[in-house]
């Protein structure tokens, strides 16, 4: 048999070469540069890598192009605009978290250029995940989204609670991982093909146990990545324990990482998908809200508290999910949901790092005892991040559980879980409006540490959950054109 | 677009901004910058609501100087402003408690003026909002927004139990809002529009849901009235709010929910308006006779007053619901009404509170041998709502009264209700007095009492607004009725014509 090699379009490459490359950069410069420069260097090296990864993505917007398309198969890796639109969210996650941790490393003495290199090839293994068209490219995706995860959970080694989290999380998520790839291989003997189009169609001629099992545990995986109920245990020991930074990153990255490749795996299959599964990831959102949001009220310490509400995030992003089944829209909604999580969440762990004046300390609840007077711009900025949170108007919070409720009603029978949603949201109020009467409402002492690179997270953050919040017709017609000129691209391509 | 409503609502964002900029010296040397900029921002706000009063149509029943522009157009959300008879009075309203609630703060508020003074006016716009949002997305988005300054008045500024009433507040309400979050969307959906004149329009297609979707609006709405049995935040709120906070509150947040029932109940589910008209009304009349037996109880007269509240609301409520043009003209003046008489009896607890920072009743007494001119005030303000004949309460009771006895709503035997309402006045006499012979009359009892400063020359000029409106709304109600008359006859004509439709 002649070996045909695949076809390359550079371009569709070019985002993830950037940020990988720009990661083995930093490591070669490391090598060769002193120290001094090299620390300087490194954080602007990624975010140049990361902003231009992002245009070169916008440029390739309505494209359509796709990679690796092996003896005119269906090519291993897309450009379409759903992917497109992950990688401008990872992008920006990206970047937001190296600015957020700059001052952090200082601070704590862990500035070591090898940070933000674990930190853009994981990058790069979140935008692998949105681009990936083909199951063994989620894998290779989720490993290396994984594993700088683990590392830089431990980054602040010998810390113990830091061990710990790196430990717990790599136990986790090699079980998940393994659970995943049996997932894979169970999907690879029921279909004998392992390129998404391929396993949908093979679907499409009945489903048999083999294939049923396949899925249901390739789902388990990413319910561990995505830390949904009842697979959420290790999420509050691993955020609290792992430097903050590394926390606000992957409570982000992670997260969506492992949403990217469930709402690809929804959008390739979206004509054929069954009822079963809508039933089934209602039930996981269900579970994962009440578990998310009862838990979440009883914390003390304000990075386990994001913690599990991180968990209830992913259960209102599993609401879209779940409503996809039979409503475009649910795509759409859910990837609005998530840039607005992601500029909310990062802002608000750039006030915990603010507060967190010295490493492990100042993250309790009644540390922001007093910050509204001392501070009354931060203060301000974290109350407005804990209302977008809690999904008050005006925020990018409320039009993301707006678009996500939406979709779950237009889908039809999916409004008890719009119920359980509106009610765990108030429920969520409770805990996040904890935060700002510790700020408002009590007198305290305690200091932060506030330098420029921390206060341009808090602004950018802040200004973009205002403009999601307040022209969200403007942003969700975007999340609308990623997912239906993708599918139009797919119908097209077959 | 009319912009004359974009600019009421939004005004007061502009001193929001203009507070935000400004330099606070430790010293205090600019509080009274901050407070000047505050009350000429909710001054200027009050002239353009007049503007919009001159220019106001009375004969028109429909929306005028319409501002609407397409917001999510693929859903069918628009930013929508409108105003017509139901809203033009509690507009006028919005404006002139807010302007005499933010020049009442001057002495009362004294830390964190920036922060005070610019939520006062966060939440005058968010109140604006609310009452000319004529697109159920944009109402939804106001309606909420208020929670967020009054969380913050009540739980900074607020007396001791501050923080549990703040949160309480919040909860509450959100819980009853994101109820009507559904309703709303289902209705959207359905129709592919969120505006409320389209929606009324279109209302045959949600027709089969109706009588849910009105509880789930209902809810939301009795949550702020509040109805009895979803009162248990308000002595919470009222009690523990500043000053201030007390007047918007009772002044205007609970209109809020009386105006929405109206606005959006009655027009988009007439059947089921009717259909659950007796059990409201009943709801109605419990909370009017409860909340007066709960006042006479209480020791602290800020709670007194409070749970007057929901005696008084209990009439706008059973006059929505008597569903014909004299209960729904009246309940639309009570409300005014008691944002007048209530406003200001918070205002009068307000001031004493002030000099001798206690409201338990029992620590006053010969107030009037004290303070004579600020005492008759007080008087005429309790019998004001009381509904004493010739001041503002009565008329308002009146009409309402008056209504539910004709009321087609409640055949076959609408007078009983009417009976039982009838009873509240007389109880409200009662505490009212005893209230009031509490702490004027007799001697003074301690030497707090003795030693009460009297009044500024800015409490009197407050005082005196509250009492030419008090007289004036007494006296010569039929400008006030002419205001809304076209728009509740046209509203009573539609909904029973809808009612009648439906029944054999």
């Amino acid at each position: 048999m002649e070996f045909v090699p695949p076809v390359i379009d550079y371009a569709v490459v070019w985002p993830l070469l950037l940020v990988a490359g720009m990661g083995v950069l930093i490591m070669l410069l490391d090598l060769f540069v002193s120290e001094e420069r090299i620390r300087q260097w490194a954080p602007i090296l990624a975010i140049v890598g990361l902003a231009a990864s992002a245009i070169i993505s916008i440029s390739l917007w309505n494209s359509g192009r796709s990679a690796f398309s092996v003896a005119g198969g269906p090519p291993m890796l897309v450009a379409d605009n759903f992917a497109i639109a992950f990688n401008i969210i990872f992008a920006i996650t990206g970047i937001l978290s190296v600015l957020l941790s700059i001052n952090y490393l200082q601070r704590t003495g862990r500035d070591r250029p090898e940070f933000y290199m674990l930190m853009l090839f994981s990058l790069g293994g979140m935008m692998l995940m949105g681009m990936a068209n083909d199951l063994i490219l989620i894998f290779l995706a989720l490993e290396l989204l994984s594993i700088p995860l683990y590392i830089l959970s431990g980054f602040a080694s010998p810390r113990p609670e830091s061990e710990e989290s790196s430990l717990k999380y790599f136990l986790v998520g090699a079980f998940s991982s393994s659970i995943f790839v049996f997932g894979i291989a169970l999907t690879y003997g029921a279909t004998e093909t392992t390129s998404l189009p391929g396993v949908v169609a093979a679907a499409q001629n009945g489903t048999t146990l083999l294939l049923l099992s396949g899925a249901a545990m390739m789902l388990v995986g990413f319910s561990f990545k995505v830390a949904a109920a009842p697979f959420h245990m290790w999420t509050p020991d691993v955020y609290e324990g792992a430097p903050t930074a590394v926390t606000a990153f992957m409570s982000v990255g992670a997260k969506v990482g492992g949403f990217a490749a469930i709402l690809r795996i929804m959008l390739v299959g979206l004509p054929t998908l069954g009822g079963t599964w809508a039933t089934a990831i209602a039930f996981l959102a269900a579970l994962t809200l009440l578990v998310g949001n009862i838990l979440a009220i009883s914390q003390t310490n304000i990075k386990r508290m994001l913690g599990y509400s991180s968990i209830a995030h992913a259960g209102y992003i599993l609401i879209g999910v779940a409503a996809a089944f039979n409503n475009p829209n649910g795509l759409s909604a859910a990837i609005f949901y998530m840039f607005a999580y992601a500029f909310t969440n990062l802002g608000a762990f750039a006030v915990i790092v603010a507060v967190e004046h010295k490493e492990g300390e100042g993250v309790l609840l009644e540390n922001y005892k007093g910050l509204a007077k001392r501070y009354p711009w931060v203060a301000l900025c974290m109350a407005f991040f804990m209302l977008s949170l809690t999904g008050v108007p005006t925020t990018g919070g409320f039009a993301a559980k707006f678009f996500v409720f939406r979709a779950a009603i237009e889908a039809q029978g999916l409004i008890w879980l719009v119920l359980v949603g509106v009610l765990t949201s108030v429920i969520s109020g409770y805990y996040y409006l904890r935060v700002v009467f510790y700020m408002y409402m009590y007198e305290g002492e305690g200091q932060i540490v506030m330098k420029p690179s921390l206060a341009s997270v808090i602004v950018i953050a802040a200004v973009a959950t205002l403009l999601l919040g307040l022209l969200p017709g403007t942003w969700f017609e975007l999340a609308r054109q990623a997912v239906f000129h993708s599918v139009q691209s797919l119908a097209a391509g077959g | 677009m009319n912009w004359i409503l974009t600019i009421l609502t939004f005004l007061p964002l502009v001193g929001v901004v203009a507070i935000a900029l400004m330099k606070q010296p430790e010293d205090g040397s600019g509080d009274d910058n901050i407070k000047y900029v505050a009350i000429a921002t909710s001054a200027a706000t009050f002239v353009v609501s007049l503007l919009a009063l001159f220019r106001f149509d009375a004969t028109n029943p429909a929306l005028q100087m319409v501002d609407r522009v397409d917001w999510i157009p693929s859903w069918g959300i628009s930013y929508f402003l409108g105003v017509d008879g139901l809203s033009i009075l509690m507009v006028m309203l919005t404006t002139f408690i807010s302007l005499v609630a933010i020049i009442g703060s001057w002495s009362a508020i004294k830390d964190q003026l920036k922060l005070y003074y610019g939520f006062m006016l966060l939440l005058e716009a968010g109140m604006l909002g609310v009452f000319l949002a004529q697109d159920l997305f944009l109402f939804y988005i106001f309606w909420e927004f208020t929670l967020i300054p009054m969380y913050f008045l009540i739980g900074i500024w607020g007396s001791s139990r501050r923080v549990y009433a703040s949160i309480k507040f919040f909860l509450y309400t959100m819980a009853g809002s994101l109820l009507m979050l559904v309703a709303i969307l289902y209705m959207g959906i359905t129709n592919g529009t969120f505006s409320t004149p389209d929606l009324i329009a279109g209302r045959e297609a949600f027709a089969h849901a109706q009588n849910i979707l009105f509880i789930a609006f209902f809810v939301a709405f009795a949550i702020k009235v509040p109805v009895f049995p979803f009162h248990s935040w308000l002595p919470d709120a009222h009690t523990e709010a500043p000053t201030a906070g007390s007047i918007i509150l009772a002044g205007v947040l609970l209109k809020m929910g009386t105006y929405a029932i109206m606005r959006f109940n009655l027009p988009l589910f007439p059947e089921a308006s009717y259909h659950y008209a007796p059990l409201i009304a009943v709801l109605a009349i419990i909370g009017i006779i409860y909340g007066a037996i709960l006042s006479f109880a209480q020791k602290d007269m800020k709670r007194l007053v409070a749970y007057s509240s929901i005696s008084h609301l209990g009439f706008v409520v059973l006059g929505i619901f008597a569903l014909n043009d004299a209960g729904i003209q009246g309940a639309i003046l009570q409300g005014f009404n008691h944002g007048i008489s209530t406003g200001a009896l918070f205002f009068v607890v307000g001031l004493l509170y002030e000099r001798s920072h206690t409201r338990v009743m029992a620590e006053y007494g010969g107030v009037w041998r004290v303070m004579p001119v600020f005492s008759a005030m007080s008087l005429i303000i309790v019998l004001s709502s009381m509904g004493l004949p010739g001041l503002n309460g009565f008329v308002g009771e009146f009409t309402i009264l008056l209504g539910s006895i004709g009321a087609e709503s409640l055949a076959p035997r609408p007078w009983i209700y009417t009976a039982f309402a009838t009873t509240g006045v007389i109880l409200a006499a009662i505490y009212l007095l005893w209230f009031f012979q509490r702490i004027f009359m007799g001697p003074p009892v301690t030497e707090t009492v003795k030693g009460l400063a009297p009044l500024k020359r800015r409490e009197m000029g407050i005082l005196i607004a509250f009492l030419l409106f008090i007289f004036w709304i007494g006296v010569a109600p039929a400008g006030y009725f002419h205001l809304m008359d076209s728009t509740v006859s046209a509203l009573v004509n539609d909904i029973s014509r809808a009612a009648l439709a439906l029944t054999p």
